[in-house]
């Protein structure tokens, strides 16, 4: 088995620490917009990054395909490419394939090649498993028995794009101006440890689901411990993953919707479980009962997105930023406030969100407008 | 026949402070200080003391101290005192060596070898003084998911729970091994503090049933005092298969002890002892266990959770998957260092495995075959503090019993004496006059301050490790390094070598 994590983790630390900056913005209404806006809001935080790791998730980019399991995969030889070409024909109908296209820059440096590769499954090919499963297992095979590739997204009508370097760059060198999406993400990385690796820039994705997160998770050991009784592997050792495996697990193995399990990932103290009305407090008291090694602990923003829905999340006491931004049928999430109001001057409404407390933007449902802030009236005041 | 046995240890009585009060006297449950009338002075029998230093904490004066005794041996690595001593008590009694407490032996304690991490720079460490800090903890089976009903609320309910609002239990102790005022001590803490305590193979003494939900109530193979009212009065039933202190063997309670309150709780004839056979005699495999365990869920109708209690011998990881797919709710582990009130002392210090070992293995056995969720693991034998309780819980633990730490917050000295029944601090005895030195009240409120400084104490650890709730800490191996340990103990803990 290929061993991703000498990859990721050459040092062989216990996890790979980073810190970052976050982005995430979304119309609700399904109307579709370029890369541009989220690539200026992003570069904006270049501060918070230092060119190791930068990375986009956009939604609705391909609707051609839109039936079609979108491979994003990365390879570091041609040798890994024809490897896994033949995987993927074995596995699955590939309806069509193509290098994606890129722009050459003085700041990418000897970067790998990334395909993509719009799959269908075959009935057959499926029938001993649930579709979802099989693809997840597919990819989980690639990233660690196939050689140089890495599979950066696999869900559909959906892609990540991401390498190292500033995110505002890696936008430049994939042109995503020139893709549309209802749903954009980004991340900029400061990992701690100097050695970086294309595979291991966010955002983290398994099927549709991506995650960008900022902040070190100290519960990671029993989370990686737990998810692997569920036959995840955390091969990258980054808290991101954990994050990715464990919204796939409660999600769409167990069925959660997304609202309960990100009370899971930050759940209310007991204190308040016991005064919460109604049937929560049996619900949020088996959810901590349960899956308390699930619980993601110490300072992280992540957000969470899917085909039609958007998840910012911070930890229950909130030592990382998260700021959030309406206006209309938009709903941007970031980690400093100045980034949203440089592409969107006239906001309706920004404010802090309450540790652990999800914003949730989901495709035709209007954004709400929460009244509880950390912070009334937000930061900076509108002019 | 004339002991050939060399004193222990040495009384020295300061006589300018000694004001001849006969303190010391009461208070010696061995004889070993007397007064002599006729010198109106008191003396020792320094042949007779256990170093329990009950008259030196009771001396008004401070006049007293007990030493080892000087004269010793000729030094011989083979040959140690300890060995010379017990091949001349055995020569002289033709009997198995007793002894109490848990095994004393320089085996290596692991606790001593991990140490656990904090934060710097990239997470902030937390602070317990300003913000809230979890320590909660529930103990029973977890169902692999939770199910949610259409309207997001909970579909099926969970099986029974015990709640803990410290992770530390107090380990089963039977009414006649200790005292019944130590039960009551423990109850009354184990109450106010939000944990459990062990009614141990003794039964539930009538005056006890106020504190039932606080109670675990034990079956062990001799049944004493086991009867449906006495299952259904615990918060859950705890089956001991074996101890720690004396894996393979059944307790013991000599005739002497079996007062007519400890017959009438046992459900035993006065005088008689209360010998509890080796093997459950309707548990000879694990099928049986598991009719067992569903038995006594039947008798309390589901609404308990069942534990079952097994030393740590050498494959207790393969033991406690059979008993978790046995129905098992909680898994206990007592280990090497695990305390008795009497046991043989060639068992005591040669059977079972550390307890940190026993531990990690079991955790990480459960685990790779799916089925942690399934039971809580609580350990016990020989937890000294709460760096030790932060230590379990890292590799693994639930949940920890303690016994011997909490006999030492109600007074006891560790003087190994508890199977002689002459206990100087009233603890492991059921003596009326030496009974008495244990106030419930005094008692339980010793044994408060010790949860409660834990509990402080665990916090602080948790804040320094950037998070707020204690299973962030559980079985979160990476937050633990070893020191001064092999490749393959590390291996089997699942812990780091410092610096990696």
């Amino acid at each position: 088995m290929k061993d991703l994590a000498r990859v990721n983790n050459p040092y062989n630390e216990g996890k790979v620490i980073d810190a970052c900056s976050i982005f995430g913005v979304m119309d609700t209404s399904g109307k579709r917009f370029d890369g541009s806006k989220i690539t200026t809001a992003i570069g904006n935080m270049h501060l918070r990054g230092n060119g190791l790791g930068g990375g986009l998730a956009a939604y609705g980019i391909y609707p051609e395909y839109e039936d079609c399991y979108a491979f994003h995969i990365m390879f570091l030889s041609s040798k890994g490419r024809q490897e896994t070409e033949a995987f993927l024909k074995d596995h699955f109908y590939v309806v069509y394939a193509e290098e994606i296209p890129v722009r050459q820059l003085p700041e990418i440096i000897n970067p790998p090649v990334v395909w993509r590769y719009f799959l269908r499954v075959g009935a057959e090919k499926s029938s001993e498993e649930n579709e979802t499963d099989f693809v997840v297992d597919k990819v989980m095979t690639i990233n660690t028995r196939l050689s140089d590739s890495y599979v950066f997204s696999s869900g559909k009508n959906m892609g990540v794009f991401k390498g190292v370097g500033y995110p505002e760059t890696i936008s430049r060198y994939f042109r995503l101006e020139e893709y549309e999406g209802y749903l954009w993400t980004a991340h900029g990385r400061f990992p701690t440890n100097t050695h970086a690796w294309w595979g291991g820039a966010h955002p983290f994705s398994i099927l549709d689901w991506t995650v960008v997160h900022n902040g070190e998770i100290s519960s990671y050991g029993i989370n990686s411990r737990y998810l692997e009784q569920f036959g995840y592997n955390c091969t990258m050792q980054t808290d991101t993953e954990v994050i990715a495996y464990g919204v796939d697990l409660l999600v769409r193995r167990h069925g959660l919707p997304v609202e309960t399990a990100a009370r899971v990932f930050a759940p209310p103290f007991w204190d308040d479980i016991e005064r919460s009305p109604g049937g929560r407090k049996e619900l949020f008291m088996a959810l901590r009962q349960v899956y308390s090694s699930m619980m993601l602990n110490g300072p992280f923003t992540i957000i969470i997105a899917h085909e039609g829905e958007m998840i910012g999340l911070t930890d229950r006491v909130r030592l990382r930023p998260l700021i959030v931004g309406v206006r209309g049928s938009e709903l941007y999430l970031s980690s400093e406030e100045a980034s949203i109001r440089l592409i969107c001057p006239d906001l309706e409404a920004s404010w802090i969100p309450m540790g652990g407390e999800p914003i949730i933007a989901r495709l035709g449902e209007k954004p709400v407008v929460k009244k509880k802030s950390v912070c009334p009236g937000g930061v900076m005041k509108s002019a | 026949m004339k002991s050939y046995l060399p004193t222990k240890f040495i009384i020295e009585r300061d006589r300018e402070q000694c004001i001849s009060c006969q303190v010391c006297i009461n208070q010696c449950t061995c004889q070993a200080h007397y007064f002599d009338s006729q010198d109106n002075e008191v003396y020792a029998r320094p042949e007779k003391c256990v170093s329990c230093h009950r008259c030196v904490v009771f001396c008004p004066t401070g006049a007293l101290r007990v030493r080892r005794n000087t004269s010793e041996y000729r030094d011989n690595y083979n040959w140690r005192p300890e060995i010379v001593d017990d091949i001349t008590k055995q020569a002289e009694s033709g009997g198995v060596l007793l002894t109490g407490m848990g095994n004393d032996k320089p085996y290596k304690i692991y606790w001593d070898h991990l140490l656990l991490n904090a934060s710097q720079v990239t997470n902030p460490s937390i602070d317990p003084l300003r913000e809230p800090m979890e320590l909660a903890t529930y103990l029973g089976q977890k169902p692999d998911s939770v199910q949610v009903g259409p309207d997001n609320t909970l579909a099926k309910n969970l099986p029974p729970q015990l709640k803990l609002d410290v992770p530390v239990m107090f380990s089963a102790m039977s009414y006649g091994a200790v005292s019944l005022n130590v039960q009551h001590s423990l109850a009354r803490a184990a109450a106010e503090s939000g944990t459990y305590w062990n009614t141990g193979e003794g039964g539930l003494h009538h005056s006890l049933y106020d504190y039932a939900e606080s109670t675990i109530v034990q079956v062990a193979s001799g049944r004493f005092g086991v009867f449906a009212d006495y299952l259904n009065a615990g918060a859950a039933v705890e089956i001991k298969i074996g101890q720690g202190a004396k894996p393979g063997i059944g307790g013991h309670l000599p005739g002497e002890k079996v007062s007519a309150d400890v017959s009438l709780t046992r459900m035993i004839p006065e005088g008689t002892d209360a010998i509890s056979p080796a093997p459950h005699h309707d548990i000879y495999s694990i099928e049986d266990l598991a009719q067992l365990i569903w038995a006594l869920k039947e008798a309390t109708n589901y609404t308990r959770p069942i534990s079952v209690k097994i030393a740590a011998v050498h494959n207790a990881s393969a033991i406690a998957s059979g008993m978790v797919r046995a129905g098992a709710d909680i898994v206990v582990i007592d280990g090497l260092r695990g305390s008795t009130g009497a046991a043989p002392k060639v068992i005591r210090d040669s059977v079972g495995i550390p307890i940190e070992l026993a531990l990690a293995s079991v955790d990480s056995r459960l685990r790779q075959e799916g089925i942690r969720n399934r039971a809580s693991l609580v350990i016990a034998g020989g937890i000294r503090n709460s760096s030790d309780v932060a230590k379990a819980i890292a590799l693994g633990a639930d949940a920890v019993y303690i016994g011997t730490a909490a006999l030492v917050a109600l007074g006891c000295h560790v003087c190994q004496q508890c199977h002689t029944g002459k206990c100087s601090w009233g603890i492991c005895t059921t003596d009326p006059g030496y009974t008495r030195r244990i106030n419930p009240e005094i008692g339980a409120r010793r044994l408060n301050n010790l949860l409660r400084g834990w509990s402080l104490e665990i916090k602080d650890m948790l804040g320094g490790l950037g998070v707020n709730a204690l299973e962030s800490l559980r079985g979160n191996r990476l937050h633990l390094r070893g020191v001064s340990l092999t490749d393959s103990e590390l291996e089997i803990l699942g812990v780091r070598m410092a610096g990696r």
